[in-house]
């Protein structure tokens, strides 16, 4: 195992960014630290690294307990939102600072630099300083100097939040194609769902300094642990409801429908959790629990249509594929029938799938 | 709005139909401001300098030279540069230090201590100069009692030195202190992260950063220095060949009507500052050449 983390809690003042949170990263994971912003992952990160102590708990790096190991001496590469590049440094002066540190020889630091210039495709460039490249290029500038010095794992802190789109996309391939080679362990700290799909192999989503949930990309979005989960991560429709006699009600509306698993359901308030590419639209009702809806507006949206429609008052979102969409079907203020393809319910109260233990035993999930 | 009167609206007419005159219609404020800013900068600024050297080359180059090799002048010109030098030297540790801690501690007091910096500004520098003196002198109790130990401050080369801490303290600590701030913590944590000591840290990263900024703090107290007056022409004692520097030299040549004498050193002063002038800006250019060309992302 590359990294353990033990029940690490950690305060600032009154507030607690850390609470309690424990995970591990097997040798060769690339994991993305999933969270919205405040939420303690970054701390998390700095404490791994050793940028902060924390106040309980204890971390381990290939085995061996490094918790009041200073950053210097515990061999992680760390890569900063904003660089952090040395200003006053040429870029293969970045690169070669640590390796200069370790006092290696000048022609082995000579040679990795170069090594390193060309892995991050910044050839011709060795020679400007950080204020004379574009933010891409100080990031690869920046994860080259984390590199260098051949780091046990490699720690990244929001390293694509200060990009362009596509710079992002393009920095963000390319971290995963360098994964894929040279089999790194690393953790990556993002806000961005989006990308912590794209690269990760494992999602660990963090809410107000815990652990919400831990999974693979796929498990995390298509069965998520808790309401906070399935509205973070991708879009989701939210609608109260409650459960009686095994039927799942729609509040302040009439509509019902039907549990159609074979696990009966407990009696109480729920909240109902569709995805908007989860949501079929039909002109006319097909079957008995279709609801009847009002198709508000149709947004254009290159690779979809976004359709937003109203329910009682209540907005949906639905998408339709290009090829499903049939133009001159859908009209604005037009009525049409939704059904449900798949969806959840979670406790209204605690926001926990009710089915959740149930969907484990199943083998759904982990 | 009234319509224009005939013989205004040819004139307009004829104007716009003329470039020239189109140009400078639509750029006359522009031009009147730029103007007037050259010529009050010139006959503020340049124009007492140009009468300083008319007047000092007067009698010609030879007559001029022999004005400041006087061993009296060169003394004094000596004993300026010398404790300009040591004054510095000490400001640029002090300073940066101070900096260091407003920027980089909470504690309480820190915004009194914040504005006590600038204080030595605020202080008429005769005022400084009477203080020391109060402190330092031989009448005084802690002067008394340090002289029991043989220290000699006042009306002594420590007494100079400590004047001209005192007046140009602010210089270093204000040209530091928003280098500080600006530069952020991460650039060490990063150097931390790839094994860098406190004192590699320290060398090679966060003062190679200020540097510039402590060159220019540097070079501004060293000019504030060799141009003090007030502060040390009452702590010194103005004894020749002991404790006069140079610009109370050049105000006893005047009392004593040689005005060839302070005219001789009043150049040298000048040639001085010129040199810092030109100094601060290549200091500019210097650190600007890792900043200035910035691209956005």
């Amino acid at each position: 195992m590359a990294i353990l983390v033990k029940d690490i809690f950690k305060k600032f003042g009154d507030f607690v960014a850390v609470d309690h949170v424990s995970f591990e990263v097997q040798e060769g994971e690339l994991v993305a630290l999933l969270g919205p912003s405040g939420c303690g992952k970054s701390t998390i990160l700095r404490i791994i690294a050793g940028l902060e102590t924390p106040d309980s708990g204890e971390i381990y790096l290939t085995g061996k307990q490094v918790t009041t190991l200073s950053p210097q001496k515990r061999k992680v590469g760390f890569v900063f939102q904003h660089y952090a590049l040395f200003k006053h440094m040429t870029a293969e002066k970045n690169i070669a600072f640590g390796m200069e540190i370790q006092k290696k020889s000048k022609a082995e630091i000579q040679e990795k630099v170069h090594a390193l210039i060309d892995l991050v495709k910044l050839q011709g460039y060795e020679k400007h300083y950080p204020d004379q490249l574009s933010g891409g290029q100080r990031q690869r500038v920046a994860l080259a100097r984390a590199l260098a010095t051949e780091p046990k794992v490699l720690l990244l802190d929001e390293p694509f939040g200060a990009l362009d789109a596509k710079v992002r996309d393009n920095l963000a391939q390319w971290l995963r194609d360098f994964h894929q080679k040279s089999k790194v362990t690393a953790i990556f700290v993002t806000h961005d769902q989006n990308e912590a799909i794209e690269i990760s192999d494992k999602i660990i989503v963090i809410r107000q300094g815990k652990v919400e949930q831990v999974g693979s990309a796929r498990e995390v979005y298509e069965y998520p642990r808790s309401k906070f989960v399935a509205s973070f991560i991708g879009q989701v429709n939210v609608m109260d409801a409650v459960i009686s006699q095994n039927r799942i009600q729609i509040k302040d509306t009439d509509h019902v429908v039907e549990n159609t698993s074979n696990d009966s359901l407990d009696e109480g308030d729920v909240v109902l959790l569709v995805r908007p590419e989860e949501i079929m639209l039909t002109p006319e009702k097909q079957q008995p629990n279709d609801l009847p809806i009002l198709i508000r507006q149709i947004h254009y949206r290159g690779s979809h249509y976004e359709i937003d429609c109203e329910l009682n008052g209540l907005n949906i979102k639905v998408i339709e594929n290009k090829v499903d969409l049939n133009k001159e079907q859908w009209r604005e203020n037009q009525q049409a029938h939704m059904h449900f393809k798949s969806f959840r319910i979670f406790d209204a109260e605690e926001g926990h799938e009710r089915v959740h233990e149930k969907l484990k035993e199943a083998g759904y999930i982990e | 709005m009234e319509p224009m009167a005939y013989g205004q609206r040819q004139w307009k007419n004829w104007v716009m139909k003329n470039r020239l005159l189109r140009y400078f219609s639509s750029q006359i404020d522009n031009l009147i401001l730029r103007s007037l800013s050259f010529f009050y900068i010139g006959i503020l600024i340049i124009l007492p300098i140009a009468a300083l050297i008319a007047k000092a080359f007067e009698g010609g180059m030879a007559s001029l030279w022999s004005n400041i090799v006087t061993p009296q002048a060169i003394y004094s010109l000596k004993l300026t540069f010398i404790t300009a030098v040591v004054m510095v030297i000490v400001n640029v540790v002090t300073g940066t230090a101070t900096a260091w801690v407003v920027v980089r501690y909470n504690f309480p007091l820190k915004n009194i201590m914040n504005s006590l910096i600038d204080l030595p500004f605020a202080i008429p520098t005769v005022v400084t100069g009477i203080m020391l003196v109060n402190l330092y002198g031989p009448n005084s109790i802690f002067g008394a009692w340090l002289g029991k130990y043989g220290i000699e401050i006042a009306f002594a080369r420590p007494g100079i030195i400590i004047a001209l801490l005192y007046v140009s303290f602010p210089f270093v600590v204000r040209t530091v202190q928003p280098v500080l701030q600006e530069m952020e913590q991460d650039m060490e944590e990063a150097a931390k992260t790839l094994g860098a000591s406190s004192f590699n840290i320290f060398f090679r990263i966060v003062l190679p950063t200020l540097l510039p900024a402590i060159l220019t703090g540097a070079a501004l107290s060293f000019s504030r220095a060799i141009g003090e007056f007030g502060s040390i022409a009452i702590i010194a004692g103005n004894i020749p060949f002991k404790t006069q520097v140079a610009s109370v030299y050049i105000y006893g040549e005047l009392e004593s009507y040689n005005q060839q004498g302070a005219l001789g050193l009043s150049v040298v002063l000048l040639l001085c500052s010129f040199i810092i002038l030109v100094l601060l800006n290549l200091i500019q250019i210097w650190s600007r050449k890792h900043e200035g060309t910035a691209r956005s992302n």
